[in-house]
């Protein structure tokens, strides 16, 4: 990338970073990403409590039952619900947001390639998401555990605590790119973008349910094989589920980052050929 | 370079370009060489006007036609904005944005380093006169200083070809006569300076050529003068001024292309309508040496954009704002 190139994705990068990060706009973006850390510091708080009333009290449960609780936290709220909206509310936004606003000329008047405007706002959309959602999992998980004290802090540092911690980063990034190239995709396909991401969003809903073969197409399917707790399913959905081999690891961090880039590609292309019809 | 090609790059060229929304008509079968100068794009609402500078400009493709301007096809903006600096009419802009961040992510986004994008920027401001507003959103702007900060970006890049959608909309008319002078001075350093208006007295006063459009398509185009020479169906009105206009309209009611002729309240003038200009400047001549006539002034009256105008469009939505 030559200097010059550099310094037009930069000028897209941070202008949007500035309009996307921290924006009034986004509010409830971050009040999605705020509200698990709130649920569990609160847990943390009451255990607290507990634990100074009776020294050496731990709370009614273990610190296994924690280590599940937030497995299912993170598959139930933050890879179906979380992030897949906030994504879609920073991504699906960085198009059919300045369509709506009439300020994408500002883009397409400057001597940049249509797919460097989407190279650029896509990782400002994604610095975005990562900070928020980075931020929130692991505080939650550093958080949910907290109140075993020296136990927790050994899981961490000598248990599988921090290989979790690890995975589940992973896990968020991933979502974070692959979700943000499919809401990037739908903004500039789209006039209605969440109409789009309602049909994915039961797509991913129902992935449990599918035969082997449907479940493969999406994106929660692969997110899932590399979670590091399996959440159980309780009955009587656990009937209807069909079990399915989790994807490997070299299958599955490649096979997303790759969909993710032909869907920027798609992208590209297909910002090549908008017009600015703010009236249609 | 041969001079074909030479020429193509020292010109906006539109060759059968028809641009359809849907069923609705944008432009139809344009064809148009701009040369450089000032060229302003005349037409009431919906005539077009707004479709070909967003043709020109990228934002939108045409149905059919090919459109160079200097040269480069409007689908590869990487070269197009180089050359190219649009004010558009939309009056909206990023959110949270002061003047001067608007201008200087506009220059960082040309390829320019931070002391050039400073330099470029400030430059720009002065030249609009936003200086002093620089650091306070644009959001915050009044709409007269809106339309300057899109002026700033239009020319901050130094484009060689700069289209302006009804640029004086909203400024104050010391800002006005600003604007026109800094037309006229890139005007005559070269550049293309493509301008809408409804304003026809301030078109008149700046345009080197004009280019007539209603309901999608050109009506006439070129100087002036040329354009109403053309304009054989309505005869051409010349005011003289001269100590016996009587004689005169006595002399000239017995041509046969002189369809009216009325003298002035104060006794030295005379407004005539003539199929024939030529004709009677050759009479006005023989006039002079016969009786001899002391003659003041003569001038055509009605080769302004304003006439052409109402002859060719009519005086419907817009025409003489």
């Amino acid at each position: 990338m030559n200097a010059e190139w550099r310094r037009q994705v930069g000028g897209v990068f941070r202008l949007e970073l500035k309009k996307t990060f921290l924006s009034r706009r986004g509010w409830w973006i971050y009040c999605l990403a705020a509200g698990p850390f709130a649920i569990v510091l609160f847990h943390w708080l009451i255990e607290l409590q507990r634990a100074r009333g009776a020294p050496g009290f731990h709370g009614r449960h273990s610190l296994g039952d924690d280590s599940i609780a937030f497995a299912g936290i993170f598959l139930l709220y933050y890879l179906r619900a979380g992030i897949f909206f906030g994504c879609m509310g920073i991504f699906g936004n960085l198009f059919r947001g300045e369509m709506l606003e009439k300020t994408l000329h500002y883009y397409f008047l400057t001597p940049l390639r249509r797919e460097v405007v989407v190279a650029g706002k896509y990782l400002a959309g994604l610095a975005v998401a990562l900070v928020l959602w980075e931020a929130s999992v692991a505080g939650s998980f550093l958080l949910i555990g907290r109140h075993f004290g020296p136990a927790w802090t050994e899981y961490l540092r000598h248990g599988p605590g921090l290989s979790q911690l690890g995975s589940y980063m992973l896990v968020t990034a991933l979502a974070c790119i692959g979700y943000g190239a499919v809401f990037l995709m739908c903004g500039i396909l789209f006039k209605n973008p969440f109409l789009s991401a309602a049909v994915v969003w039961v797509w991913e809903g129902i992935n449990p349910f599918l035969p082997s073969i449907l479940k493969k197409i999406s994106v929660i399917f692969y997110l899932k094989s590399l979670c590091p707790v399996e959440v159980p399913v309780p009955p009587p959905f656990n009937v209807m589920v069909t079990e399915t081999d989790p994807s490997p690891f070299w299958v599955t961090v490649p096979g997303l980052l790759a969909v993710a880039f032909i869907l920027l590609f798609y992208s590209g292309i297909s910002a090549r050929n908008t017009e600015i019809s703010y009236s249609e | 370079m041969n001079p074909a090609a030479q020429t193509e790059t020292s010109l906006v060229t539109f060759t059968n370009v028809s641009r359809f929304y849907g069923e609705v008509l944008g432009i139809n079968n344009v064809s148009l060489s701009i040369p450089p100068g000032i060229t302003s794009l005349v037409g009431p609402n919906g005539s077009g006007k707004t479709t070909l500078m967003n043709l020109m400009t990228g934002l939108i493709r045409p149905t059919q036609g090919e459109i160079r301007v200097l040269g480069i096809p409007p689908d590869r903006p990487e070269q197009l904005c180089r050359v190219i600096g649009y004010c558009a009419q939309f009056d909206a802009f990023p959110k949270g944005i002061t003047g001067y961040q608007f201008l200087y992510s506009f220059l960082r986004m040309h390829g320019y380093t931070d002391a050039e994008c400073d330099r470029r920027t400030r430059a720009s401001l002065e030249l609009v006169g936003l200086t002093a507003a620089a650091g306070r959103p644009v959001a915050a702007y009044s709409k007269g200083m809106r339309q300057r900060v899109k002026l700033a970006q239009a020319t901050a890049h130094d484009p060689r070809v700069i289209v302006l959608d009804e640029p004086l909309n909203g400024l104050d008319p010391l800002a006005r006569s600003e604007a026109i002078a800094i037309f006229r001075q890139w005007g005559a350093e070269g550049r293309h300076v493509i301008v809408s208006s409804h304003i026809l007295h301030e078109v008149d006063q700046i345009s080197d050529q004009v280019i007539l459009l209603s309901q999608g398509y050109v009506v006439a185009e070129g100087q002036i003068q040329g354009v109403r020479s053309e304009v054989k169906e309505q005869p051409m009105q010349i005011q003289v001024r001269c100590d016996r206009p009587a004689l005169l309209a006595s002399r000239l009611f017995q041509q046969d292309h002189v369809v009216e002729a009325k003298l002035s309240p104060d006794g030295r003038g005379l407004l005539l309508r003539t199929r024939d200009a030529d004709g009677f400047y050759l009479l006005l001549n023989r006039v002079i040496l016969e009786s001899g006539l002391e003659v003041e002034q003569v001038a055509p009256a009605d080769d302004d954009v304003n006439s052409v105008y109402q002859y060719l469009i009519g005086g419907g939505e817009g025409s003489t704002v």
